[in-house]
C-alpha cells in the first residue's frame, strides 16, 4: 500500500468517523509495530460485536498486531463469529462463503502474485475450527498439497459457535454439545499433524494466554508462506457463551485445559523453513 | 508463446479487422477466443462435455498465453479460487458441465453479490440421476436467478464470439458482473464448423481492475470498514435496507447491460420472417433445429417464423413482446425437461395461451425437426378445435 493515498481530503475531516481519523493518526502501518507496543497505536479492529470474553476475539487482536506488513496484507475469512468482527477490520477482507477461503486464498494469492511481481502480498486466511477442519478440510488440505503461498489460521473455540453451539470436529470427546446429546464421540481432530504431513512448512498450535509467543508464531508463519511453502497456526480460542462459563475466566480455562494436558502449544518446522527463518531472525538481530 | 500478440481495442479485433475461416470444434472455439481475450488466469476441474477445452487452455497456458493454470479439487472449490483471483484484480476463466454447476451452486450469486467480471463457459449436460452426460441444458433453469448475465450459443460461432464479447460486457464500469456463456454440450463443443476467426496476433487490452466499480482486495486503496454496521446478518432495519439495495443495484447493473448486449450481439434476439403469424421460438441449438423445421413449414405454405433468444439474461422482454405482438401461435422447443425458457416466455408475453411449452427433449436426444412440426401442426388443430 501506497501510504500517501490514506489521508483525508481537507475539510472532509470533520465528516470522517472517528476512528478512521484515528487510524489516519496512530495507524501501524509500516512502522514495524506488534504485541509490545498494543495501546500506543490505534488497532485494526474496531468496536467488535463479539461477547464478553471471547477468546477469539482476544486471538483475532493480537493476530493483526502481529502481521509482519498489515500494508500489504489480505484477509480471507469464513462464515462464522469472526465474520461479524471482521467488517470492523482497517484490511482489506474477504468473506465470501462458509468453508471456501482456503481455495479463495489460492486464486487471490495467485492473481497477486501476477499483478505485484516485485511486491510481497501476504495472503492470510483467518477462520474457524468448523470452517477450517470441517466443511472447508477438503480445500483446506487441498491447499497445502498444491503449496500455495498462504497461511492459515485457525481459531478454535471447538465448536460452531456462530449458528449455537453445536459439535465440530474439534470439540473434545464426551462433550455434550448441541447435535451431539449423548456427548461427542469421536477425538478431537489433529489438525497440526494433518498441516505437517500435507505439506506445511511451518505449523504452531498456541493460545491467546501467551501473546508474545503467539505473536511469535504468527510472524514465522507467513514469514514461511512468503518463501518456503503454506503454512498454519491454531489458536485455542474458548467460548464462554457457549461453554457456559464466565467471560472473565477465559483465559484460566486456557490454563486449566493445559495443565490437565488437554491443551499443548506446539511448533513443528520443516529443516528448509527452519533455515530461512534462522536466517531472517538472525538478520533482525543484526540490525 | 508461438505468437507475439499486440493488444487493440476491442472494436478493432471484433469487427475490423480481417477474419479468416477455421474448420473447428466448439472445444477449439473456446481456446480461440481465450487465446484472444488477453486472460490473467484459469482454473480447470474435469468434467465431459468441457474437459477437451480446458485442456487446450492448458495448452495456452504452457505456451505463454496465460499466466497461471491449474487443476483444482472440485467445481466448488473452482468457482471459489475463481472468485479470489477476480478479486485481487486478475482477468479469469473457467468453464464446467452439468453436475460441476450444481457442485458449485453457492458460488455464483457470491460472484454476482461481488460484483465480478468472471466469464464462466457452461457446456451444459444432464444432472443425474438417472446420469446422463448427454446434451440438456437444465442447469440454466436453476441458474436465472443467480444474478449473473446469461448468454446461450447456438453453434459455434456464437460461442467464439460471445466468449470474447462476454468479457468486454463484464467489465463495463456500469455492469461488472459475472456472464456466464452457454452452448448446448456435445451439439456445440464436439462438432467442426467453419467458424470466421480474427487474427490470432491481436488480443483484447488487458484488464483494469481500477475500474471496477467495487474496490479490488490488493491493499492498495486506503482500508476503510466495509460497513459499520455489516450487511450480514444484524438484525435492523438499516442492515436490511442496505443488503436490499445492494441486491436491487445488482439487478439494475444488469439492466444496464441491455445497452452494450445490443452493442456487441447486434440485440439480445433475432427475429427471421418477423410478420409471421406463427412463430418458433428458442435458444441454443433448438434455434438451429427450428431453422430446419422452419424451412420445411414454409415450404409447405405456413406463415411462420423464427426468434432466436440469444440474451437469457437479461431477458428480451420488450423485443419478444414486440416481435410478437401479432402472433397467434409461438412454440418453443428446448433441450431440458422442465421447460425453463417457456416459462420465461410465458412470464412476458401478454395472452400467453399463445405459447405452447414444447416439444422439449431430454435425456441426450437431439430435437427432430418433425417434433417441432407436428407440435406446431397439433397446436394449430387445437385452435381450430376452440374456434
Ligand atoms: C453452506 C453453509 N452451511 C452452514 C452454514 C451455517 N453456519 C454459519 S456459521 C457456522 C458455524 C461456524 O463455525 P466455526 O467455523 O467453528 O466458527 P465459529 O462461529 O465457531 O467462530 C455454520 C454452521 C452456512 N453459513 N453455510
Ligand atoms: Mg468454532
Amino acid at each position: 500500500m501506497n501510504k500517501s493515498i490514506f489521508k483525508i481530503t481537507p475539510c472532509f475531516e470533520d465528516i470522517m468517523p472517528d476512528e478512521y481519523k484515528e487510524l489516519v493518526e496512530s495507524d501501524p502501518f509500516g512502522k514495524g509495530l506488534g504485541v509490545s507496543q498494543l495501546g500506543t497505536y490505534k488497532e485494526l479492529l474496531e468496536e467488535h460485536p463479539l461477547c464478553a470474553g471471547c477468546g477469539l476475539a482476544l486471538s483475532l487482536r493480537l493476530i493483526l498486531a502481529s502481521l509482519p506488513n498489515p500494508e500489504d496484507t489480505v484477509i480471507v475469512g469464513s462464515t462464522g463469529c469472526s465474520a461479524l468482527a471482521f467488517p470492523q477490520v482497517a484490511l482489506h477482507n474477504i468473506h465470501s462463503v462458509f468453508g471456501n477461503q482456503n481455495a479463495v486464498a489460492s486464486g487471490l494469492k495467485r492473481a497477486l502474485k501476477l499483478r505485484f511481481p516485485d511486491k510481497v502480498k501476504d495472503v492470510v486466511v483467518i477462520a474457524g475450527d468448523g470452517a477450517t477442519a470441517d466443511i472447508g478440510l477438503d480445500m483446506v488440505m487441498q491447499s497445502w498439497f498444491r503449496c500455495e503461498n498462504i497461511t492459515t489460521i485457525m481459531l478454535d473455540n471447538e465448536a460452531y459457535a456462530n449458528t449455537g453451539g453445536q459439535e465440530s470436529g474439534m470439540s473434545p470427546q464426551g462433550t455434550v454439545l448441541n447435535m451431539a446429546p449423548k456427548g461427542k464421540k469421536f477425538p478431537k481432530i489433529s489438525m497440526p499433524e494433518i498441516a505437517r504431513e500435507s505439506g506445511c512448512a511451518y505449523v504452531a498450535a498456541i493460545s491467546p494466554a501467551q501473546p508474545k509467543r503467539l505473536e511469535k508464531m504468527v510472524r514465522r508463519a507467513i514469514l514461511t508462506a512468503r518463501e518456503v511453502g503454506p503454512s498454519y497456526v491454531q489458536i485455542f480460542s474458548p467460548c464462554p457463551t457457549n461453554y457456559k462459563f464466565k467471560p472473565q475466566e477465559m483465559v484460566a480455562r486456557i490454563k486449566q485445559r493445559e495443565k490437565e494436558g488437554f491443551f499443548k502449544s506446539k511448533e513443528y518446522i520443516t529443516t528448509e523453513a527452519q533455515e530461512y527463518l534462522a536466517g531472517l531472525e538472525e538478520g533482525k538481530k543484526d540490525e | 508463446m508461438d505468437r507475439v500478440q499486440r493488444p487493440v481495442e476491442a472494436s478493432q479485433l471484433l469487427f475490423e479487422s480481417e477474419r479468416a475461416p477455421a474448420f473447428i470444434t466448439g472445444s477449439e472455439a473456446v481456446m480461440e477466443a481465450i487465446k484472444r481475450a488477453n486472460v490473467d488466469m484459469a482454473i480447470a476441474y474435469p468434467i465431459t462435455p468441457q474437459s477437451e477445452s480446458m485442456h487446450l487452455i492448458g495448452d495456452l497456458y504452457a505456451k505463454g498465453y496465460l499466466k497461471d493454470y491449474y487443476r483444482a479439487e472440485n467445481e466448488f472449490a473452482v468457482m471459489a479460487a475463481i472468485h479470489g483471483a477476480s478479486l485481487g484484480g486478475g482477468r479469469v476463466f473457467t468453464a464446467t458441465s452439468g453436475p460441476g454447476t450444481l457442485r458449485a451452486m453457492e458460488m455464483f450469486p457470491v460472484w454476482a453479490g461481488s460484483r465480478q467480471p468472471i466469464v464462466c463457459a457452461f457446456m451444459c449436460r444432464g444432472v443425474s440421476l438417472p446420469p446422463s452426460i448427454q446434451p440438456e441444458n437444465i442447469e440454466m433453469g436453476m441458474l436465472l436467478d443467480t444474478g449473473m448475465l446469461m448468454l446461450h450459443a447456438e453453434n459455434v460461432q456464437d460461442f467464439f464470439d460471445m466468449l470474447l464479447k462476454a468479457y468486454l460486457i463484464a467489465e463495463k464500469p456500469d455492469v461488472h458482473l459475472p456472464v456466464g456463456v452457454f452452448v448446448d454440450g456435445f451439439f456445440v463443443t464436439h462438432t467442426r464448423e467453419t467458424v470466421m476467426l480474427p487474427p490470432d496476433d491481436l488480443k483484447l487490452l488487458p484488464y483494469d481492475p481500477e475500474n471496477s466499480p467495487v474496490p479490488v482486495f490488493d491493499m492498495e486503496t486506503p482500508p476503510m470498514r466495509i460497513t459499520r454496521d455489516p450487511l450480514l446478518n444484524k438484525s435492523n432495519f438499516i442492515s436490511y435496507a442496505a443488503n436490499a439495495s445492494w441486491h436491487q443495484e445488482v439487478l439494475a447493473a444488469a439492466e444496464r447491460a441491455r445497452k452494450h448486449l445490443a452493442q456487441y450481439l447486434g440485440g439480445l434476439l433475432e427475429v427471421e420472417n418477423p410478420n409471421a403469424k406463427i412463430f418458433i421460438a428458442a435458444s441454443g441449438t433448438a434455434v438451429s433445429q427450428g431453422r430446419e423445421a422452419l424451412k420445411d413449414l414454409l415450404d409447405a405454405g405456413l406463415d411462420v417464423g423464427l426468434i432466436k433468444i440469444k440474451s437469457i439474461r437479461p431477458f428480451p422482454v420488450n423485443e419478444l413482446q414486440e416481435a410478437t405482438k401479432n402472433a397467434e401461435l409461438i412454440v418453443v422447443p428446448e433441450f431440458n425437461a422442465g421447460g425453463w425458457l417457456a416459462k420465461e416466455i410465458k412470464a412476458t408475453l401478454n395472452e400467453n395461451n399463445r405459447v405452447v411449452a414444447g416439444p422439449r427433449v431430454f435425456g441426450g436426444m437431439t430435437i427432430p425437426k418433425e417434433l417441432i412440426i407436428s407440435e406446431i401442426h397439433n397446436a394449430l388443430n387445437r385452435q381450430n378445435q376452440r374456434l
